[in-house]
């Protein structure tokens, strides 16, 4: 594996472009930046072409004899199914509005990394092959030939994307990378060009549920520890049902949650919270993913994955759908969900059970966001909640990409968080809400063999954080995304280490009083709370 | 070096329109029928254009939403930037088209060494981009007063406030000098910010030069040499009448002006040039965000194969007894 630099070395970013033009500016693979090709057998499980053992940094990537064919009428076939595709290759103005709005550009100063340029990357393929002036004129009217060396370019920063939107949201036409970079990687996956970080959770999803690939038994294990660390911290012990036919709500959430810290803290949160609600609701082993690493491969592999939600809401007879913390799940669920495999006529418009709250805003897809619900329960008074308890961090909060920019949802964790921190600080306004930047890790680049593209992709979000630790004495960054949970981590650990991360539900947990529970000496992670403390110090 | 084949090609076209214009039997050519089929193929291009687009669906909502959701009803949404209704929805691209929203927003993003990253203002280019589509069309406007008649009360408003800041006779268009300078700043722009120069294409600088060499071969007519406006309208008033004339008196200054604006209306379907219609199209921007309220239909939405819970219970049926969890089957 590729060492990773230190960070005064890697905050040194270099803007200088190459001398050549960037047509003529081979893709150089460097160690780091990618992340492994996929594996044989991840492809097989689903069904996917071209399964072969193959690794990126190879002169030959096995790939079928009539290849180009295969991407040529990919493309012409997208261009017939995606209005947003055909028009986004045709107006772009190459205003450049978009260039330093982009996470991997900032970090890398690689041209390429521009949203601009890498789109241009397809566009010059579909100026080529698709339009009258690039037939006639061809390289003059911006067109280029598609061969091996753009596939390989077209690899490399397609897989160097997170699907953000943050460009989309300054160009003057609205156009929008992710949805350039969906049907590129799409386009590549016709040819088994995925990367392993995404087919290996992909073909879990499909098969075990979930991404991890927890089976049944092991998701009853993973959260029987959280409910020991719940009893230890709580004296109270939790009884969660799983694949309960029945209940009145299903929930669902990433698997992420379930396996490592501090996802694992969030999940504990979401437990506490249900059972002091007295909610009845039940976990599925079958649909345990609200993540979608299915979307970042192509449209038919997110709407296979998907299809467990809805379905396993059938059999259960559930009411409504409660969806738990994390980014591109929101995305998928918000745009895509009821498009793909509604209408989920056979739920109910969902209605809090605690306040009664209708939630029209979700009357059609019949899911709600825990936060929504959460904010919900503080407004109607419906928690007991204790914010001195979470005294001991100054808490600022990361906007996710997805929930920001294609769901809307800004306020209702603020909301949520303002009522459960006393200490809670705004990062600088031009990196939060709809102009928040990406952890540098989403669309499954969160793999180990690419640290040095996470790091610097994830550079813009770290330097707003470190202004406010600084500034402020900010010691937690909060969010409502798996991956950032886990992604953020290795970036706090990297760029400002006196910052940990937690989800919104951990600081939930913490600050609500349960019924019955013992007095609480310490937060969920163990560490002592400030009150505790102040006692001690008394004694 | 793109830059500068764009310019020669823009002088060759003035070439070519000064020799049509000296060769008598070429006059009616680029006078007439070049005009007529540049017109023609201007509107039957963009709408070919515009049809291919709207051939193509919509298969899922997405916009992009840039400012709160509608969600519980004590949470105050954005009903611009984030839509839920038709209405918002009319008021975004309202405000995208004629004001250039988006634009408005952008950011000058600097990375120190090592350092803090600074968000910079960054409004020249939104400023710049809007004077210069605004003049565009006020001057698109005036010149309608060559093709009807009797000038119609608007346009002689647009042209007098237009021309608010009286200079001297003839009345000096404060556009004119708007479009010149908005123009040669998006072209320096291009050519002066490395990364912006990078990225461009032959198909960025030969517009700008286009309509530079529209504007300048106008500004040319209007305030420094002597056109004779009386046959210019004759022309006009032919063209719009089906029964053309060229007359003698018309400069070949002019025949330079129209060939140029004959060149850009062939050039405008089938180069970036259409985002004028395709930005009414753009579903990040055109779509209201209420996909969880209303289920919207993608028509080309097709069953796919799916791991089916029975199949996860063959799969994993004793290992779920033993878990004490509920199965289906025994």
């Amino acid at each position: 594996m590729a060492k990773l630099p230190k960070p005064a070395e890697l905050s040194k970013i270099d803007f200088t472009l190459p001398k050549t033009d960037w047509m003529d500016t081979p893709v150089v693979f460097k160690e780091g930046m990618y992340c492994h090709g996929s594996k044989p057998k991840s492809l097989e499980i689903v069904e996917f072409p071209n399964p072969r053992e193959w690794r990126p940094a190879d002169a030959d990537w096995k790939l079928p004899e009539n290849w180009k064919e295969i991407i040529i009428e990919g493309i012409a076939d997208r261009i017939k199914k995606y209005r947003s595709f055909r028009l986004f290759m045709d107006i772009c103005v190459r205003c450049g509005a978009c260039a330093d709005k982009c996470h991997f550009f900032i970090g890398t100063g690689d041209p390429k990394n521009m949203p601009v340029l890498r789109a241009e990357l397809i566009r010059s393929v579909y100026r080529k092959e698709f339009t009258t002036a690039g037939k006639i004129l061809g390289k003059m009217a911006g067109g280029r030939e598609l061969t091996l060396d753009v596939l390989k370019e077209w690899w490399y920063y397609f897989y160097q994307c997170t699907e953000c939107r943050r460009c989309s949201v300054f160009c003057p036409y609205g156009i929008d990378q992710a949805e350039i970079t969906i049907i590129g990687r799409e386009l590549l996956n016709l040819l088994g060009l995925n990367i392993e970080w995404i087919a290996g959770p992909v073909s879990n999803c499909y098969m075990k549920g979930n991404h991890l690939g927890l089976e049944p038994h092991t998701i009853i294990g993973n959260l029987e520890y959280m409910l020991d660390d719940i009893e230890t911290v709580t004296g109270k012990r939790i009884k969660p049902t799983f694949n309960r036919k029945g209940a009145e709500i299903l929930f669902v959430t990433p698997s992420g949650d379930l396996f490592a810290d501090p996802g694992t803290y969030t999940a504990m949160g979401y437990l506490m919270l249900f059972e002091e609600l007295g909610l009845d609701y039940t976990w599925s082993t079958y649909a345990s993913e609200g993540g979608n690493f299915g979307f970042f491969t192509s449209n038919e592999m997110g709407k296979r994955l998907n299809s467990k939600i809805y379905a396993e809401a059938k059999r259960l007879g559930v009411k409504w759908i409660l969806g738990g913390e994390c980014g591109h799940m929101w995305r998928v669920l918000s745009q895509y969900m009821d498009t793909w495999n509604g209408p989920a006529d056979f739920l109910e418009v969902p209605k809090s059970p605690i306040t009664g709250t209708v939630f029209e805003n979700a009357k059609s897809m019949k899911m709600v966001h825990v936060a929504e619900f959460t904010a919900d329960l503080i407004k109607n008074n419906k928690l007991k909640l204790d914010p001195k308890r979470n005294d001991h961090l100054k808490v600022t909060w990361h906007d996710s990409c997805n929930v920001a920019r294609g769901m809307g949802m800004l306020e209702e964790p603020r909301y949520v968080l303002r009522n459960v921190v006393n200490n809670f600080v705004e990062m600088p306004e031009d990196t939060i809400r709809e102009k928040t930047f990406c952890c540098g890790s989403g669309t499954g680049l969160n793999a180990s063999e690419n640290m040095e593209l996470r790091m610097k992709g994830g550079y813009p979000r770290a330097n707003a954080v470190k202004f406010v630790a600084e500034h402020h004495g900010v010691n937690m960054l909060a969010n409502v995304c798996a991956i950032d949970r886990a992604s953020l981590k290795a970036l706090m650990e990297y760029w400002v280490p006196s910052v940990g991360v937690c989800g919104l539900h951990e600081l939930v947990a913490n600050a609500l009083i349960m019924t019955g529970e013992k007095e609480r000496t310490t937060d969920l992670r163990g560490e002592p709370l400030p009150s505790a403390e102040a006692k001690e110090e008394k004694a | 070096m793109k830059a500068l084949v764009s310019l020669m090609a823009v002088l060759l076209l003035a070439l070519i329109a000064y020799a049509g214009a000296s060769v008598p039997g070429l006059r009616y050519l680029f006078g007439v029928v070049i005009p007529y089929a540049a017109f023609a193929v201007f509107v039957v291009g963009m709408v070919v254009r515009v049809l291919k687009w709207a051939s193509s669906p919509v298969p899922f909502r997405i916009p992009t939403t840039t400012g709160q959701q509608k969600s519980l009803p004590w949470i105050k949404d954005s009903k611009i930037e984030s839509p839920s209704t038709g209405l918002g929805v009319i008021v975004r691209m309202a405000l995208e088209v004629l004001a250039f929203r988006s634009l408005f927003r952008n950011l000058k993003t600097q990375v120190g060494d090592g350092k803090q990253v600074a968000y910079g203002e960054a409004k020249w280019l939104w400023a710049a981009g809007l004077a210069f589509h605004w003049s565009f069309l006020i001057i698109l406007v005036r010149h309608m007063r060559f093709f009807i008649e009797q000038v119609p009360a608007a346009i002689q408003l647009a042209e007098g406030l237009d021309s608010f800041l009286q200079i001297g006779a003839p009345l000096f268009y404060m556009t004119d000098a708007i479009i010149l300078a908005s123009v040669t700043y998006l072209f320096i722009r291009r050519v002066g910010i490395p990364q912006v120069k990078y990225i461009s294409l032959m198909a960025d600088y030969f517009p700008l030069f286009l309509i530079l060499g529209i504007a300048v071969s106008g500004v040319l007519m209007r305030y420094f040499t002597k056109t004779d406006i009386v046959s210019v309208k004759v022309l006009a008033m032919g063209l719009m009448s089906f029964k053309p004339t060229v007359p003698e008196t018309i400069g070949s200054l002019f025949f330079i002006h129209l060939f140029f604006l004959s060149v850009l209306f062939v050039y405008f379907p089938f180069s970036k040039l259409v985002h004028m219609g395709g930005v009414f199209m753009s579903p990040t921007r055109n779509m209201a965000n209420n996909s969880r309220m209303k289920r919207h239909v993608n028509p080309w939405n097709y069953p796919v194969h799916v791991h089916t819970y029975d199949e996860y219970e063959n799969d994993f049926r004793d290992k779920m007894k033993g878990a004490g969890l509920p199965v289906e089957k025994e």
